[in-house]
């Protein structure tokens, strides 16, 4: 082998490698000998870090010096259910200082789950020449004023993507931060803002950007403009409009009804709050192109949902509110063959009694009809075994199933059982199942299913359920490829996790919360495996003003080289692996 | 939503007891004195979007501490109290104790973490009380006033939930069915039926969906009188505190509750001042202490409004405060002087 690598001359090796995109791969070519090393190091352009904790902006720059694309993701997923305190972390602060001296000729920067602040975003806009894009995906932290200056200084900015992300909004000026020389828009989304930006910069903006593609736009942008503003961009892909209601004026119909058609290459919706159903007709023509349909901000009820979906033959993502209901799904399953991803939000997840009639049939319809279906986010109320063992068995090819029966502990409906078996039928038939949600009345056994055959899954995220350690021991020695666990409410404590310490340096991270885990348990996890970052969530004051036997609220375990963090709140302790530890 | 802050009168002894279901703590059983709903300020009509008809429902229905249950305090984001307590309420004939509370505030049936319950108490007088007048001094006994206040913890399992796991499946099922006898009961009361108690970050829904939803419902009205649909986060802050919380204003229709939850939420805060916050000792304050210290330091409730100013929480009705309200703060009483008169004269301007 070493003859064969040293017989390509680094210009070769290096030729071959640009080929090889995927991260995984790279990390392995990177494997395979020191020269390997060291020549794909020097040519890995993209880099992407799945926890900012794991590994130090020093130790990155240090590796790869020719960085131009870099991906950070830093807060626990459960963050997005308020489960992750604020202030817990995720400060993008010292990786943007560093890189800003490290790689001047960086073009692009995304964020998930990371707190920055306008100063960040500023000196992002001084330091980069030919900075390109800017995704900031859940975040927050920063104003509009940063984005300002991202606006301002950024002469090469294709991509400003604010998808879902928390802004301090003060008002809508910033927009009009872009220069008038300004033309190399491509990507726009603001849908998370609360503020009216300027119509007339927008559309000043939009109009001299002939490469926009994306353009999604706030709740606060009147229905009545969109028409302006589709008639400046009519190379449009993807478009979210703002609030779909207004008075019924003809004109504003007929209006917008010609400027979606004028957009042929219109292929993705989205926006849709305060649905007038009125207005929904002005879709109808564009129907047939479309390949995703966001309408989960839309209260529109089933009769005009089934007749919106119902022309939409080519559609591939569908999200949609319960109020689709099963009769709407079963249309979805008849027009939609293509249908590749769907997910269904409740209307009303605190109800008492169901407010829709969407339940199990529904989804069962879906999976029968729609053969190419892998992508599944479904809340319901009910759910029975045997619907999931169908579901399970018309669709092998599933990849990603989330189902949330929204209220904790439901057994199967019809027998009253748990519903192991359903959700064993899931990780068995679907060989490929990569992620996958729990809910609903679960005992131990469907932990033991998914450790014999889910050996694909890579991210399990577990809610009350189980009956003891073994659930979760049965989860951390059976799959193979698992990198993210998160539990919660589940009886699961020490022993499981002492018992599979060595697996946690193989995951990216592991949450656990409501559980059983001493903190006694954290200490000699955190003091036996080094390279794991073992931290203690608890609001309750020191962990050792408790026993040790006494449970911790939360915990959140990862691996890392970076050694124990050092931007920790007040309520976060990082066991240490420390001898002061040993003793006792 | 969650059930809403009760507050006794003054003359009873009304101690609420937070936690029934910890055997170490003396549960004070409500006696029944009538609950009444305490204009905050004595101004303006802030108990307009209160709807005390809730409490009762669930009150009357049970008896001694399971009233308890229903009633106590619960504070800032929704998370205190699950669904299985309801059918702990139902279904306590039965010897179900064994298998819930499942989301105990407390880690009950282990007595060792008990001990840190008692030593935190909450103090009869608070330092928002102190800014409200003609509040009547909300006569809490602190479980743990610091388990209390943690709005996301659900707490953890109780220990013996690993001792018997082959009992828990089968006597769940019933639970269940007591599950639904519970959410079919209570219309039978004739009145609303209450939104579910809400568990924190459960159903797993991202806050800034289940806001649009709430704008979404604010907009058509709602007409068959269901409670206000979703959840309302803002974030707030505290001087000197070392993180944000956020809190779910829908989950109140007073200021008094709303404010008696910051108390709850931010007592650690004040605690951790005079406290070892940080160090590893043993030492909680005692009760005096904690009523000293917060009759030092006086807190006041602030927030900012759409427009960006920042006001003293309680000038406005309730109904208006939450539609203007962005953020929250709870500042040092000294640092708040600036902000009467001005609240005063955007009132007076809005009026």
């Amino acid at each position: 082998m070493q003859r064969m690598a040293l017989s390509f001359p680094e210009e070769v090796l290096e030729h071959v490698f640009s080929f090889i995109r995927s991260e995984r791969d790279r990390n392995v070519i990177s494997l395979v000998c020191k020269s390997w090393y060291e020549i794909e190091r020097w040519c890995r352009w993209r880099v992407f870090i799945g926890n900012c904790y794991a590994v130090s902006p020093m130790m990155v720059i240090k590796r790869f010096p020719e960085v131009r694309s870099i991906s950070l993701k830093g807060k626990p997923h459960f963050a997005d259910f308020n489960l992750v305190p604020e202030g817990w972390g995720g400060f993008v602060c010292p990786w943007i200082g560093a890189i800003a001296k490290a790689y001047p000729w960086l073009e692009e920067i995304r964020l998930k789950r990371m707190v920055i602040t306008d100063e960040s975003l500023e000196l992002i806009a001084r330091s980069f020449k030919n900075f390109k894009v800017l995704v900031l995906s859940s975040c927050e932290g920063f104003s509009t004023d940063g984005l300002a200056a991202i606006a301002a200084n950024c002469r090469n900015l294709r991509e400003l993507d604010l998808r879902e992300s928390e802004v301090d909004d003060r008002n809508g000026h910033w927009l009009s931060h872009f220069p008038d020389s300004y033309t190399s828009l491509v990507s726009l989304n603001i849908s998370c803002l609360g503020s009216e930006v300027s119509l007339s910069a927008l559309e000043r903006l939009i109009g001299r950007c002939p490469n926009l593609q994306t353009l999604r736009l706030n709740r606060a942008v009147p229905l009545d403009r969109l028409a302006n503003l589709l008639a400046r961009t009519p190379q449009l892909i993807e478009f979210g409009t703002g609030a779909y209601s207004s008075e019924i004026r003809p004109e504003v119909f007929s209006k917008l009804s010609g400027a979606l058609s004028g957009c042929k290459q219109l292929r993705s919706l989205s926006g849709f709050w305060d649905v007038l159903p009125s207005y929904l007709p002005a879709i109808y023509p564009i129907c047939s192109r479309l390949t995703s349909l966001n309408l989960s901000y839309a209260t529109i009820q089933s009769l005009d949902l089934i007749k919106l979906v119902s022309q939409c033959h080519n559609l591939q993502r569908l999200w949609v509110l319960d109020y689709i209901e099963d009769a709407g799904l079963d249309a979805l399953a008849v027009s939609c063959k293509d249908l590749r991803e769907l997910r269904v939000f409740p209307s009303d997840p605190f109800a008492l009694e169901p407010n829709v009639t969407l339940t199990e049939h529904g989804l069962v319809s879906v999976s029968e009809g729609c053969p190419k279906l892998q992508s599944v986010l479904y809340f319901c109320r009910q759910m029975s075994n045997a619907a999931l063992i169908t579901i399970a068995r018309n669709r092998p090819n599933m990849t990603r199933f989330r189902l949330c029966i929204i209220e904790p502990r439901t057994p199967d409906y019809l027998t009253l059982q748990p519903l192991d078996a359903g959700f064993g039928a899931v990780v068995e038939y679907c060989k490929d199942l990569r992620r996958l949600s729990l809910s609903g009345l679960l005992t131990d056994r469907v932990f033991e299913y998914i450790g014999t055959y889910g050996k694909k899954l890579e991210m399990l995220s577990v809610a009350f359920a189980g009956d003891s350690d073994l659930g979760l021991h049965h989860i951390l020695s059976g799959c193979d490829n698992l990198r993210k666990l998160e539990i919660r409410d589940c009886p699961f404590g020490d022993k499981a996790l002492l018992a599979n310490a060595a697996k946690l340096e193989t995951m990216r991270s592991l949450w656990m919360s409501s559980c059983l885990v001493s903190y006694g348990a954290c200490k000699l996890l955190g003091h036996k495996m080094p390279r794991l970052n073992v931290e203690v969530i608890d609001e309750r004051g020191p962990p050792d003003s408790r026993p040790e036997s006494c449970p911790v609220e939360k915990l959140y375990i990862y691996r890392t080289i970076a050694g124990p963090r050092l931007d920790m709140p007040d309520f976060v302790w990082t066991m240490e692996d420390d001898s002061e530890f040993r003793i006792s | 939503m969650s059930p809403p802050l009760l507050v006794a009168e003054e003359e009873g002894q009304s101690n609420i007891s937070t936690v029934a279901s910890s055997p170490s703590l003396d549960s004070i059983s409500h006696n029944g004195t009538a609950l009444k709903e305490r204009n905050y300020l004595g101004l303006s009509d802030c108990s307009s979007s209160v709807d005390s008809s809730n409490v009762p429902n669930m009150s009357d229905e049970k008896k001694d501490n399971m009233n308890l249950k229903a009633t106590e305090l619960r504070l800032g984001l929704p998370g205190s109290l699950s669904p299985e307590r309801d059918s702990d309420l139902y279904a306590s004939n039965s010897s179900k104790l064994d298998e819930k509370p499942l989301f105990p505030l407390l880690p009950t049936k282990d007595g060792i973490c008990s001990s840190s319950q008692k030593t935190v108490v909450s103090g009869n007088k608070r330092g928002f009380s102190d800014t409200m007048e003609g509040f009547p001094e909300g006569n809490f006994t602190g479980n743990s006033g610091i388990n209390v206040m943690l709005p996301r913890s659900s707490g953890p399992q109780p220990a013996f939930m690993k001792e018997m796991p082959a009992k828990v499946p089968q006597e769940r099922p019933s639970a269940a069915n007591g599950l639904s006898h519970n959410h079919t009961g209570t219309p039978a009361n004739g009145s609303a039926p209450a939104a579910k108690a809400q568990v924190v970050g459960w159903p797993p829904i991202r806050s800034y969906r289940k806001n649009s939803l709430a704008n979404t419902s604010k907009n058509n009205d709602e007409v068959d009188g269901k409670p206000g649909p979703a959840s309302l986060f803002v974030k707030v802050s505290m001087d000197g505190a070392p993180y944000l919380r956020k809190v779910d204003l829908r989950n109140y229709a007073t200021y008094q509750e709303l404010s008696s939850a910051l108390e709850k939420m931010f007592s650690c805060f004040t605690l951790g001042q005079c406290g070892s916050h940080g160090a590893p000792g043993r030492e909680m304050l005692s009760e005096s202490k904690l009523r000293d210290l917060l009759h030092g330091s006086e807190f006041v409730l602030t927030y900012e409004d759409k427009d960006g100013d920042w006001m003293l929480v309680g000038d406005v009705p309730w109904g208006m405060f939450i539609d203007t309200c962005k953020r929250l703060k709870i500042m040092k009483g000294s640092d708040a002087i600036g902000l009467a008169p001005r609240a005063m004269e955007k009132s007076k301007s809005r009026s």
